[in-house]
């Protein structure tokens, strides 16, 4: 079932409900066989650029290249897309083999090939014995693979995944998301996975795009998207961020980002002038006391996470989130104590404001 | 198993409409037929040359009607697409092109040409006088008209409409067609009607002079002894049905949802008797009850030496048959708006110490108003639209609907005076919907999210529960007893007279022979009996059908003015019975579409009768399908007609049997349109029963009345067998929530 791994190009994509322009001016280029995430927040624009793909909603301005064909003017049936729904989206008068076939029925293809392709399909998934049944008796982590293997068993160029995994409970969600993985890597399937659980995207992704409001935000890696964030939103919408706000100070070679409060952190080479500084609080320790490099504050608040102790420290009128990894026995620091915090500054990021 | 998607040149859709229209043209009879066109004695009878049978393709080589000769142009045109790809800019510009032009031609030349040649004055001085005439356009016509419409479709579609999706555009223009062929067509030529003159012209006059006719206006009942005009009858009566079964019904809902009543499954079920019940048959019940020989007026006559009076013809007559008729409308509104009260917004009043009255009249009581409206506008429709009740009880007392039927049926045959009150009775229900939906539909007080709402209503507070228990109990028994009268009523001989028990009337109507073989059917009341079963049984699916595929295309389709679409579709809704009668007789007994006497015109007013129902019960089931369900299908690699046909009907079984069952229910039961269409050859069972009963011949009226409700309560207990779950009573009480009755 391998396949020939094609690109996507998505080129000044434009998309208004009516008056309301929901994608402004999209440009994005997915490698082929690449694991890419659209995540936003609900409302920015990211299933609807996914359902843009798919063929669902009104037809955008712009250009959407699969392959290198322009997609824009094609009905959903001639695009040769498969797409998993969050509601897995079986059909319930159908039992899971005639679900499976019916993508393969459509294409007319002979019925002495429809049955082993059927089952190679519910095979891929582990669920070859489940053929006879109906949707309603199987459990939801069952459904979501019988709409997964009667997505991939047409061969789909492009695989688009909305929010599949959203409908199951934890700990079949971490389990599913790797299948799903393991199953994209097997097949070189070029996939598009619309999620607004960051752990998800993180753990799957080759690479992602945040989007909010419409627009594109960034696009990268996952770990480049959460290391060196590109604007507040990204910094803010990806895990936790200390965002201070401040002006930096060049001094020759060394510049020093200096707060409002006075408080200086020695930073690499940056051409912002003034802006903010985020800091990710695992790249902030609490340390002896008038330290170099340090800020002084006093501990506010402090939740106990399970592998890290979360403090939040009141640096001079500035809330600071710190977390410690936390060793089994260890002291914890009090609601009260007068701390210092040291900051890695290698890890510290200065964005104009 | 990549799909090459290489833009296929041949489109089957477009060859086949394309064939239609050649066979439309070259094959089928062009005009009517009078011995209809299934009896196929025409193919034996000079076709294809004899100018009554010819298709259009001989009658112009024969030199007959050589205005259809244009048609040539745009049926050549389409040819031209055939090797072009949808994507070439000329392959919608011709089809649009030749389906309009096509279309348009057709449309002219029906209107421009009637039965005395040209039509219009102008005409015949730019051409000449004709010497040729119009006849009513058959099979042959129909099928040109709808291979130029899909064609013009497609061409709406290649230029990218609806995602240049051809099954879509192609329903969407459909049934705008067929909704303003039957539906706007009609009223518009009833408006017209209104002001025409004694010698075929139009007048404004005419129009202010039949408006303002006393008959329709006057107020003379206030003031004196006089009589009140239609209209202020209609009205009068309208109001205080829509009140009184607006009462009744929240009485019935409140005991069905807060009380400990045991059995609340029986009284839901009471909701279904409107469904099978001919509108008259309760006014035939209360003659039995309370006319001149009625066992009510014998008893107090025998017991106080009262004389009888015929004090029942008249308002108080209707106005109980009506009442009878619609609490359960009413109910079935109701019991919706009671049960959607939130239980947890009641229990949250009860923790802050509300009592259980307080809770009622502050909370409940507020919630349900909207509600109230809803059901009071509902009887208030029903009421002005009824004929049925008012033909057989009204007496002196003149209302719209019946004032209609006798100014087109009786001696005055005055078809401007039948269009005039038609408009007064349509601005009356036209209003009410309105109101409805404008005012209704804007305010939201739907206290049920998606979310479980796991609470129990509390009971009524004992001070309201007396008397509504009475009340209800009350009405409860007088409905069991108008119902017994009918049973009982279909087996005595003559009623107040000879009251011996009888199968008389019963073998009457229904008795059969077996002989040589066969069997025959010699009861009377066979003819129309098999009549109404074959025009419902045609209807239904029709209706169903026209009533899903508009409910899909509102639910899971986004087109240029929907929302119109909608307003369109539902207005039927609004229009009286016996309004759609008299528009289809001044709509439909000329060319070019002639159908008056037909089996057809009975159909198709059943179908846009009953349309609505079927809209509405489409929507309700298929808002409940998840859009994912037939997305996946579309990416999987079927069209929007393929997923419609594979997924989403497949998923609507319960909705299509219940809308089939019920057009079929409604088609035997419905009298206020079918007066006007029924013919010598077309007769249906509820018009020979108000026969029967202009004949006094009460006995085999009533039942053949009851052998009607006990073919229906088979019909509807079969639907219920056939979905599982009775959940009929819901549903149908969305539906008929909404309808006009008869």
């Amino acid at each position: 079932m391998t396949t020939n791994m094609v690109g996507i190009e998505i080129k000044d994509l434009h998309l208004s409900f009516g008056e309301t322009e929901v994608l402004t001016g999209v440009n994005l280029t997915i490698e082929p066989g690449e694991f890419f995430s659209f995540l936003g927040p609900s409302g920015s624009g990211k299933s609807t650029l996914l359902r843009a793909v798919a063929g669902f909603g009104p037809t955008p301005k712009g250009q959407i290249l699969i392959g290198g064909r322009d997609i824009v003017d094609l009905p959903p049936w001639k695009r040769n897309v498969g797409m998993v729904f969050q509601s897995y989206a079986l059909w319930p008068h159908m039992s899971v083999r005639d679900n499976v076939a019916f993508g393969l029925k459509e294409r007319k293809m002979p019925v002495s090939e429809i049955g082993p392709r059927v089952e190679a399909a519910l095979d891929l998934v582990g669920l070859l014995s489940m053929a006879g049944r109906m949707p309603n008796q199987l459990s939801g982590g069952q459904q979501q693979r019988i709409a997964l293997a009667r997505t991939i068993v047409v061969e789909p160029q492009v695989l688009l995944l909305d929010e599949p995994l959203s409908n199951l409970d934890a700990s079949l969600r971490v389990q599913m998301r790797r299948e799903l993985l393991a199953l994209q890597r097997k097949l070189g399937l070029t996939t598009i996975f619309v999620t607004h659980d960051q752990e998800e995207a993180n753990t799957t992704s080759d690479r992602m795009a945040v989007l909010d409001g419409g627009v594109i935000q960034q696009v990268g890696s996952p770990q480049v998207l959460y290391d060196t964030p590109a604007n507040l939103f990204v910094a803010n919408f990806l895990g936790t961020a200390n965002i201070i706000d401040g002006v930096v100070e060049k001094d020759g070679a060394a510049a020093r980002f200096v707060t409002k409060t006075g408080d200086a952190i020695a930073v690499g080479d940056t051409t912002v002038n003034s802006g903010s500084i985020v800091l990710r609080p695992q790249n902030i320790s609490i340390v002896a006391k008038d330290s170099a490099n340090s800020i002084s504050g006093t501990v506010m608040h402090r939740e106990f996470l399970g592998s890290q102790i979360r403090y939040l420290v009141d640096a001079a009128g500035t809330e600071i989130v710190i977390d410690q990894s936390h060793v089994s026995g260890e002291t914890w620091q009090d609601i009260g104590a007068e701390v210092s915090l040291n900051i890695n500054s290698s890890a510290a990021v200065v964005l104009a404001s | 198993m990549r799909e090459v998607t290489s833009e296929r040149t041949a489109h089957p859709v477009l060859i086949f409409w394309i064939l239609a229209g050649w066979v439309g043209f070259l094959l089928l009879p062009w005009y009517g037929i009078e011995d209809g066109f299934f009896s196929f004695g025409w193919l034996l009878d000079g076709y294809p040359t004899d100018t009554d049978y010819a298709p259009a393709a001989f009658l112009v080589a024969q030199g007959e009607k050589t205005w259809l000769a244009p048609l040539l142009l745009p049926l050549l045109a389409p040819l031209l697409v055939l090797r072009r790809r949808k994507t070439d800019p000329a392959y919608a510009k011709i089809l649009i092109a030749a389906g309009a032009v096509g279309f348009a031609w057709l449309i002219a030349q029906g209107f421009g040409i009637g039965i005395r040649g040209w039509n219009f004055a102008w005409l015949e001085t730019a051409f000449g006088p004709l010497g040729d005439r119009q006849f009513g356009m058959g099979y042959g016509a129909m099928l040109l008209a709808s291979s130029f419409l899909f064609l013009f479709a497609q061409g709406i579609a290649a230029r990218g409409a609806i995602n240049g999706d051809v099954f879509v555009v192609s329903a969407v223009s459909g049934i705008i067609v067929i909704v303003t062929v039957f539906v706007f067509f009609p009223i518009a030529k009833l408006m017209l009607a209104a002001f025409i003159t004694e010698e075929g012209g139009y007048s404004l006059l005419v129009f202010a002079a039949k408006f303002t006719d006393s008959r329709i206006w006057s107020l003379s009942c206030v003031t004196g002894p006089g009589r009140c005009g239609a209209a202020w009858n209609s009205l009068f009566l309208a109001v205080i049905v829509g009140a009184l079964t607006t009462i009744l019904g929240l009485v019935f809902a409140l005991v069905a949802t807060r009380s400990g009543f045991r059995y609340k499954r029986a009284l839901r079920a009471l909701t279904v008797l409107p469904i099978i019940t001919p509108p008259f048959v309760i006014g035939l019940a209360i003659i039995l009850l309370f006319g001149l020989s009625g066992s009510v007026t014998g008893f107090f006559s025998d017991l106080f030496g009262i004389r009888p009076t015929r004090w029942i013809y008249g308002m108080p007559g209707v106005m109980i048959a009506q009442v009878l008729a619609y609490t359960p409308i009413a109910f079935l509104v109701l019991i919706g708006v009671v049960e959607g009260v939130s239980p947890s917004m009641e229990e949250a009043a009860q923790t802050l110490r509300a009592s259980r009255w307080q809770v009622f009249r502050t909370v409940s009581l507020p919630l349900m108003r909207p509600g109230l409206a809803n059901a009071f506008l509902l009887g208030f429709i029903e009421s002005m639209a009824d004929f049925g009740n008012p033909l057989v009880l009204g007496g002196n007392y003149d209302v719209l609907s019946t004032e209609i039927f006798f100014a087109i049926v009786g001696a005055q045959y005055d078809q401007s005076r039948a269009a005039v009150l038609a408009i007064v009775l349509l601005s009356f229900t036209l209003g009410a919907f309105y109101a409805q939906r404008r005012w209704l539909g804007k305010k939201s007080y739907t206290t049920v999210s998606g979310k479980g709402d796991s609470g129990v209503h509390p009971e009524m507070p004992a001070g309201l529960s007396v008397p509504v228990y009475t009340i209800a109990a009350a009405w409860a028994a007088f409905t069991i007893v108008i119902y017994g009268m009918i049973v009982y009523g279909s087996f005595v001989e003559l009623w107040g007279v000879r009251d011996t028990l009888t199968f008389k009337h019963y073998l009457t109507a229904f008795s059969m022979r077996l002989e040589d073989g066969g069997i025959r059917w010699t009861g009377s009341a066979w003819d129309s009996f098999f009549t109404t079963i074959k025009i419902a049984t045609i209807a239904a699916p029709l209706t169903a059908a026209a009533g899903l595929t508009t409910a899909y295309l509102l639910t899971r389709q986004n087109f240029v003015g929907r929302n119109a679409f909608e307003f369109g579709t539902m207005l039927s809704f609004a229009i009286p019975g016996t309004v759609i009668g008299v528009s289809y007789i001044l709509a439909f007994n000329v060319p070019p579409i002639e159908l008056t006497g037909t089996g057809v015109i009975l159909v198709i007013s059943f179908i846009f009768r009953n349309m609505p129902v079927g809209v509405r019960a489409g929507i309700a089931s298929m808002s409940q399908l998840d859009k994912s369900l037939d997305e996946s299908s579309l990416t999987l690699g079927a069209n929007s007609w393929q997923t419609f046909r594979l997924v989403i009907l497949p998923l609507l079984r319960p909705a299509i049997l219940a809308a089939l069952v019920y057009s079929f229910v409604r088609a035997m039961t419905a009298i206020s349109a079918v007066i006007f269409l029924v013919s010598a050859e077309y007769n249906m069972a509820t018009s020979y029963i108000i026969g029967r009963v202009e004949n006094n011949d009460y006995g085999l009226a009533i039942a053949y009345s009851t052998t009607l409700i006990l073919v229906m309560l088979t019909a509807v207990g079969l639907l219920q067998v056939a979905v599982g779950k009775t959940r009929i009573g819901r549903r149908t009480g969305q539906r008929t929530g909404q309808a006009s009755g008869d």
